[in-house]
């Protein structure tokens, strides 16, 4: 298995003259860290030191809270070959991530107490916070409700059948008005099958152009509009996930503007790519929901700036090499992400003229909020999960970069903005370069 | 090798002008070898082309096959059904098994839109896309193309109607990209849910009134329609879209000048098209296929030949 260079940290680590954002107080400034047996004890401009200290200068760097993925497939338990919680935490740690929800669409799905505290229990030696979504109905199949509260018992952080959308209006609705009690959200995945038939790709001029069976942005938008209008009238909350269309935004802005307890987020891949970017059959680009046209691309960088869209998300899907190497439509969904998140989202972010601060929010405080967690991680006695970024470096993302047990990455060969240089987990130093990973830890 | 720009054809799409100009005229050329008596010319003596059926087809197979065995190449046929390869061995472990036996052209019909263009990928030899899901079917346009030239003499201006599901017909895309290129006019006909969106970028005009569209051109493609696929009916009943989308002797006896009728087959007679329409003297749905196998003759030829179009015997 790949991994990133690490060390146990020192007991005393002292990062210094650091850009350090701080995304839950909105401050940013150039200071210091000082961390005792992994956890936190000052964040702030100038830290004096009087005991044995091991510093790290990392001026130039920014250094912030770690990533916060709250929708990726770890595959575990039933498809190993694909990525496992352990390699997952390594595409993770090289993303910058120190907590990542994993999807309960495995085999078999985690839909019971037993399953949830399986990945839990496993999850406790591994580098990164896994926490658990547990599915919203038994086997996903959408009928009879899951043991939600048992599973919230064992460590669930939210609910969803993702990968398949709820189609039963009242089986959403009770399962709204059931997880209410828990405060977390439903996840729903978007997508009508009877709009959505046997489509390939976003329906449009490049649908018909590549003779691929469309899947008409309608096929999200009125199940976007039918969960909120639902989530509106039980009160409950409804966490939107990897929103695709300009029509699904108007929904969520009205959800918002009503004030009901509706959240979205959107991935990157949704943000870099565009329907014609499939010209040449590009299997790596076949994800659910599909990527769409550049108005809806704009549409989602507009909805991350105003606000609408609250975080981004990676979905990471792994799958094998195999698999993508079908053709077009015998391929299965999805890209892996967790590497290329921050660098993809930064570089067009950054073009569209979206302050660094605000994109930090968007993998940091944002879905932690969503989900509940510890937003505070700059306060005294956490447990420190930063990531230290070089955000001014534009690199071109290749197969040496993947730590994913699975390849099928469409950034491969794309130039990205921002790389994730190193990150601290657990009580521990985690990177994947090697400058400047022997700078400080030797 | 090859005498086109490309050394494929996956599809219409990328073709210059110049290499289509360069099929249909070798086209007529092999037509006169197929009114010979003894139909035969060594061109591709020692190729070995391998028929690709990965879906059910028996005219575009025999019609590949027959041009290959009037140009002595030494053909090998597989077929499988899609359903067991999404299942069992992988696409490319199948094609790169059967390119391992030295093989210098594949004619493949993949049921997945863009497989051809997969397949260049994984193996080094001549691909000749037999259509590949509802995304093209290059050589039925060409064949089209060539049977309307010999009908008129000339593409350029011609008005050509195609008739029926366009959303999920191949020949329709190849024929609006190949017409478009040649310089004819398309107009397309059916019901709308069986036009795709953004259709028109492609250069067809639509008109969903079939008499006028009968009116308005010099030929009419009628494509075969099929009421349902994978559990949806794009059309409530056989006898409305016979009403609204037939060609029958009615509407065809109404017209003011001769139109030209041709179906890429196989036909639904009383469904699409009227038996007395589809027989009549206007009909060219016979020379359609003749013309498949000059076209296809053409196509290997030019793709996998290796002596220059003049000294050809
Ligand atoms: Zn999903």
């Amino acid at each position: 298995m790949k991994k990133l260079l690490s060390k146990r940290l020192p007991p005393l680590f002292h990062i210094k003259n650091g850009n350090i954002i701080d995304p839950f107080r909105d401050k940013e400034f150039v200071g210091d860290i000082l961390i005792k047996n992994g956890k936190i004890v000052e964040v702030g401009e100038k830290i004096e030191v009087t005991d044995e200290v091991a510093v790290c200068d990392v001026q130039g760097l920014v250094v912030t809270h770690g990533f916060c993925d709250i929708h990726a497939h770890f595959r575990e338990p039933g498809r190993e070959d694909k990525e496992t919680l352990t390699t997952g935490s390594q595409a993770a740690l090289a993303g910058g991530f120190t907590t990542v929800c994993v999807m309960p669409n495995t085999d078999p799905p985690l839909d019971s107490p037993e399953s949830i505290r399986f990945i839990c229990e496993k999850a406790t030696d591994l580098p990164i916070n896994i926490l658990p979504i547990g599915t919203i109905t038994k086997g996903m199949k959408g009928r009879e409700l899951s043991e939600m509260s048992a599973m919230y018992e064992e460590g669930a952080v939210a609910f969803s059948d993702d990968g398949l959308p709820l189609v039963d209006g009242g089986v959403l609705r009770r399962a709204l008005e059931y997880s209410s009690r828990m405060g977390v959200p439903i996840i729903n995945h978007a997508e009508d099958p009877t709009l959505k038939l046997t489509g390939q790709m976003h329906e449009g001029r490049w649908s018909t152009k590549l003779g691929l069976i469309g899947i008409p942005y309608v096929s999200e938008s009125i199940m976007v509009s039918r969960d909120i209008q639902i989530a509106g009238f039980t009160g409950g909350r409804l966490h939107v996930p990897h929103v695709s269309s300009e029509k699904s935004m108007e929904y969520i802005r009205n959800a918002k503007d009503e004030k009901w307890l509706v959240t979205a987020e959107v991935t990157p891949h949704h943000l870099y790519f565009t329907d014609s970017d499939l010209e040449g059959y590009n299997t790596y680009l076949k994800v659910a929901p599909p990527i769409r046209t550049e108005e809806d691309r704009q549409a989602l960088i507009n909805g991350l700036k105003d606000g609408v869209i609250d975080c981004i998300a990676t979905d990471h899907a792994p799958h094998t090499v195999e698999d993508k190497e079908s053709p077009f439509d015998w391929a299965p969904n999805g890209m892996i992400g967790l590497e290329t998140a921050f660098g993809a989202s930064w570089y067009v972010l950054f073009e569209n003229k979206i302050p660094l601060r605000k994109v930090i929010e968007l993998f940091t405080v944002n879905p932690r909020r969503i989900l509940g967690f510890e937003l505070d991680l700059f306060r005294y006695g956490v447990e420190a999960e930063l990531v230290i970024l070089d955000v001014e470096k534009k690199w071109v993302f290749n197969e040496d970069h993947i730590y994913s047990k699975s390849r099928n990455s469409a950034f491969i060969g794309k130039e990205l903005l921002g790389y994730p240089v190193g990150v601290i987990s657990t009580n521990r130093f985690y990177s994947n370069d090697e400058t400047f990973f022997s700078k400080y830890m030797t | 090798m090859g005498f086109l720009r490309h050394k494929h054809l996956l599809g219409l799409e990328n073709v210059p002008i110049e290499d289509i100009q360069t099929i249909l005229d070798t086209a007529f050329t092999f037509r006169e070898v197929l009114d010979r008596p003894i139909k035969k010319v060594p061109t591709l003596q020692g190729k070995t082309v391998v028929n690709l059926f990965f879906e059910p087809s028996t005219r575009t197979r025999i019609s590949f096959e027959l041009a290959e065995k009037r140009l002595s190449a030494d053909t090998v046929n597989f077929s499988a059904s899609a359903s067991s390869l999404t299942k069992g061995e992988s696409f490319k472990d199948t094609v790169q098994n059967i390119e391992a036996m030295k093989i210098d052209g594949i004619v493949m019909r993949h049921p997945v839109p863009g497989a051809p263009i997969h397949l260049t990928k994984y193996v080094d030899s001549v691909i000749i896309n037999a259509g590949d899901g509802i995304h093209e079917h290059p050589t039925q346009a060409l064949l089209d193309m060539m049977s309307l030239k010999e009908k008129f003499g000339e593409l350029k201006g011609l008005k050509i109607g195609i008739i029926g599901d366009i959303t999920h017909s191949r020949v329709a895309r190849s024929n609006i990209i190949g017409l478009k290129k040649v310089g004819a006019e398309v107009t397309l006909c059916g019901p709308p849910t069986l036009m795709p969106l953004g259709i028109e970028e492609l250069g067809a005009q639509i008109n969903y009134n079939l008499d006028e569209v009968l009116n308005w051109a010099d030929a009419v493609n009628i494509l075969r329609i099929q009421r349902e696929r994978q559990g949806v009916n794009y059309f409530p009943s056989v006898r409305e879209y016979r009403a609204l989308f037939g060609v029958t002797k009615e509407r065809v006896e109404k017209l003011d000048k001769p139109l030209t009728i041709m179906h890429p087959g196989p036909m639904n007679r009383g469904v699409e098209i009227d038996s007395d329409v589809a027989d009549s003297e206007n009909a060219i749905i016979l020379d359609q296929v003749l013309n498949g196998v000059a076209v296809r003759m053409a196509i290997l030829y030019l793709l996998l030949g290796d002596k220059p179009p003049e000294d050809k015997d």
